[in-house]
């Protein structure tokens, strides 16, 4: 049982960043956990500018096949050779970026920035600790993390270059693939998922021994239990895709035939692998990952934006317990739901039903939210602050991505849909854009804890405006291209434009109109970037609560906040985190810390 | 029934104002750590299994050949997780010399299985067995070698806290090494076994 006096040894277990005098141990290898998180936060926003970069030069190639890529192409050649030979995209170029740009936005744009990241930063804050239980190996995870990133940027030069096989990797395809990006690819996932469950066993440890007195479970912010749940579903999601990557590794170096069926013929020859294995033990065993990794993309998401909206309604969220117990139940049916990704891979009907009204029932704790975000929304004291807006943006956003998946969790709809851009739209929409979003609101509101000042609210307000109303011009026209039946990940096809021959000329239109609405999406995050950088130095000063917060990483003594984060004496807590507009008291909120028999009005 | 009386509070009125000194469970943080990590060993070993029994049904499935020195490792084992429970009891009655005693032996013991199990390696495949050869094979390497790979670790955190017993840090500061260090070895002995009659039952 973690007491007072075991929480204050954590701290001085491990040095204090601020004492260490060279740059290196204090920015570099700390073991703070508030350094770690923005080490995270910062490679992980790399990483999405990067992954977002991928995918526009192949939005060119789908709006202007087979003509050189303007600006970048030059460099292209120079870095992939032979793929992007006149800085044009090949088909070989095509699948390697399809292939990374899946792996680098899920495994190394959002969940380090939103899991990680974030969590890193304020779940020791929130839960009134002085840092994680385990600050080293926090810092362990952190440098596991970044040699997998490591791994995966060199296999963009190497010979033969990247991973070409999608971001699932599917055996026997992924094997068979002779070059060696392919291995490095699996190298650099088994670094990542083991770095993940170490960060998680820290997470899970640090919120069930850390918490402050007076923290019980249901005192806990909504953020602090996405971040538990996640952590929760890394643990169980990640060991089967772990020991799929060894199995695939093996196959693919040691030459076994774990996923390698008998008789494969490739390119005419049969292989010479013993074969007997099953391919579609892959797809199970990665998928039974691949759908809790998108509640793990999702949860934090969720976590931040239901803590932004309370504090911009200045009301108490609705149904808090009900919350609490969605994502319990959402965790544990999101274990239940994976073939619903195979249905066309070929399956028992009555396996296919199963899996459809399984899909259909984790709607349910789904709908639970958001009509708990809606009402919160109710009659509440809004303010349309920079986070709010991405929070309302979110809410939107998950439930067009939402509803389309009830399209795609039917197999009967699924089957003509699947591997259409329908598809592409659809997980987009739920698993990319809104936890995007959320993360932006993540980084708007929080900022003036981590810095100390305010970003700036104009540049805010636009580039919330033009990435939102952007990626709507992007992504609702892609539903239309899936009903049409214009199939994901081909590079080109017979037909002129590139398109297959069943697809009317017009709908090259669309494409065009795609790419334009990326590039202007993608444009204005250099505003974003700006932003950040610009008022670290001149923002308006925050103080230590700028939007009247009720949780404990608002009450720190010091903006932002340092080592130890309170102080000498770790706060108490007498109260939830939403004590949000209480009736007879002196302001529209109170701090969880703030013990009851000051003047806070009546407990009703 | 304290998870009731959690689940039906409400947190936004009847617990205003109450504080309770500490949470968690009732027991110390690095013991939390592994048994969350255990559950995460046990997730992948438990797939491997059942990814075994399902590449067993398939026709082509040759059965290996179990070497006799497979049942000379596992006694090993089983000896060195003796050994270090030996260790763990010694150290509760804070009795120092008992506790090296049964550290040395566990690990010295442990050491030895890993040999074992690598010259079980170098005898099959001198006898052709390689990992390659048939899905049988492959399955009995990668999960010799896993296991191999979490009894190693094991051995590094028993290195640490002999060290520091050799270098005369009082027995109650390490009684919770040791007692982390059983539990361990006791997990990754069952592991070996339930694995071991994995092995036997094809």
């Amino acid at each position: 049982m973690a007491t007072s006096a075991e929480r204050k040894a954590i701290v001085q277990s491990h040095p204090s960043p601020a004492n260490s005098s060279t740059f290196w141990g204090k920015y570099i290898f700390s073991s703070d956990h508030k350094v770690i998180g923005i080490q995270y936060g910062f490679a992980g926003l790399f990483f999405l500018l990067f992954g977002f970069f991928l995918v526009l030069v192949m939005r060119w190639q789908m709006a202007y096949p087979g003509s050189p890529v303007p600006f970048v192409g030059g460099l292209l050649e120079k870095a992939m050779g032979e793929p992007a030979e006149g800085g044009v995209v090949s088909a070989q170029l095509y699948n390697m970026f399809g292939a990374m740009h899946g792996t680098i936005m899920v495994f190394m744009g959002v969940v380090p920035v939103a899991f990680a990241g974030f969590g890193n930063y304020f779940v020791p804050l929130q839960i009134g600790a002085p840092d994680m239980a385990f600050p080293r190996l926090n810092m362990a995870s952190f440098w596991l993390f970044f040699m997998a990133c490591i791994t995966m940027s060199v296999s963009f030069v190497i010979p033969g270059g990247p991973a070409q096989a999608g971001w699932t990797a599917y055996s026997p395809l992924a094997t068979t693939i002779p070059t060696d990006g392919q291995t490095i690819w699996l190298i650099g996932m088994v670094l990542l998922i083991t770095s993940s469950l170490l960060g998680a066993v820290n997470f899970l440890v640090t919120i069930i021994q850390m918490r402050a007195p007076g923290m019980s479970w249901l005192r806990l912010p909504f953020f602090v239990w996405t971040q538990l749940i996640t952590a929760f579903l890394l643990l169980l999601a990640f060991p089967p895709l772990e020991a799929a990557g060894l199995l695939q590794l093996m196959d693919k170096v040691l030459e076994t035939s774990f996923f390698i069926p008998s008789g494969l013929l490739v390119s005419g020859q049969e292989l010479s692998q013993s074969g007997g294995g099953n391919p579609l033990l892959w797809q199970h065993l990665f998928w039974f990952l691949g759908h809790p990794e998108v509640y793990v993309l999702l949860l934090p998401a969720i976590g931040i934006i239901t803590e932004v909206i309370a504090n911009n309604t200045r009301k108490p969220i609705w149904g808090y317990k009900y919350m609490v117990a969605s994502i319990i139940v959402l965790a544990f049916v999101s274990f239940f739901v994976w073939a619903h990704h195979m249905y066309v891979s070929g399956m028992n009907p009555y396996f296919g039903f199963f899996f459809a009204t399984t899909t259909l029932i984790i709607a349910v704790p789904t709908a639970i939210k958001v009509y708990n975000w809606v009402l919160t929304l109710w009659r509440g004291n809004i303010r349309l602050t920079v986070p709010m807006l991405f929070a309302i943006g979110f809410v939107f956003t998950f439930i067009n991505g939402g509803l389309t998946g009830i399209f795609l969790g039917n197999v009967i709809v699924d089957v003509p849909l699947s591997d259409t851009y329908f598809v592409v739209a659809h997980f987009h929409m739920v698993m990319a854009v809104s936890p995007i979003l959320a993360v932006f609101g993540a980084v708007y509101h929080w900022y003036p804890k981590i810095t100390g000042r305010m970003l700036n609210e104009g540049l805010g307000k636009f580039h919330f405006w033009v990435t939102f109303v952007g990626l709507y011009c992007l992504y609702y026209p892609m539903h239309y291209l899936g009903i049409m039946g214009v199939p994901r990940r081909y590079f080109s096809n017979a037909g002129s434009n590139g398109l297959p021959d069943w697809i009317p000329e017009s709908a090259q239109f669309v494409n065009i109109w795609i790419s334009i609405a990326a590039i202007v999406v993608a444009g204005v995050q250099l505003v974003f970037l700006y932003n950040l950088y610009r008022s670290a130095s001149h923002g308006k000063p925050a103080g230590g609560n700028p939007w009247g917060a009720t949780t404990l990483e608002w009450q720190t003594p010091d903006t932002p906040p340092t080592h130890g984060n309170f102080g000498k004496e770790l706060p108490s807590v007498y109260r939830w985190a939403y004590d949000f507009s209480v009736p007879g008291a002196e302001e529209d909120f109170i701090p969880q810390n703030v013990p009851a028999s000051k003047n806070t009005g009546q407990a009703s | 029934m304290s998870i009731f009386r959690t689940l039906s509070t409400k947190p936004w009125v009847a617990e205003r104002g109450y504080v309770s000194e500490s949470h968690g469970f009732g027991s110390p943080t690095a013991k939390v750590f592994l048994s969350v990590f255990l559950g995460v060993v046990t997730a992948v070993f438990g797939l491997l299994t059942a990814a075994y029994f399902i590449r067993m049904a398939y026709a082509d499935w040759q059965a290996l050949p179990v070497p006799a020195l497979l049942w000379l490792n596992t006694a090993i084992l089983i000896l060195s997780s003796i050994a270090l429970q030996w260790a763990r009891v010694a150290a509760g009655r804070e009795h120092a010399d008992g506790v090296r005693r049964g550290l040395l032996a566990g690990g010295a013991l442990a050491f030895a299985f890993l040999v074992g199990q690598f010259l079980v390696w170098r005898q099959l495949g001198s006898l052709g067995y390689f990992v390659d050869t048939n899905p049988s094979n492959s399955f009995f390497y990668l999960i010799t070698g896993l296991h191999g790979v979490h009894l190693l670790g094991g051995l590094v955190a028993w290195f640490r806290a002999s060290l520091r017993l050799w270098r005369g840090v009082g027995v109650n500061k390490i009684r919770l090494s040791v007692d982390l260090c059983a539990i361990y070895w006791h997990f990754l002995l069952l592991v070996w076994l339930v694995m071991f009659g994995l092995l036997l039952v094809t």
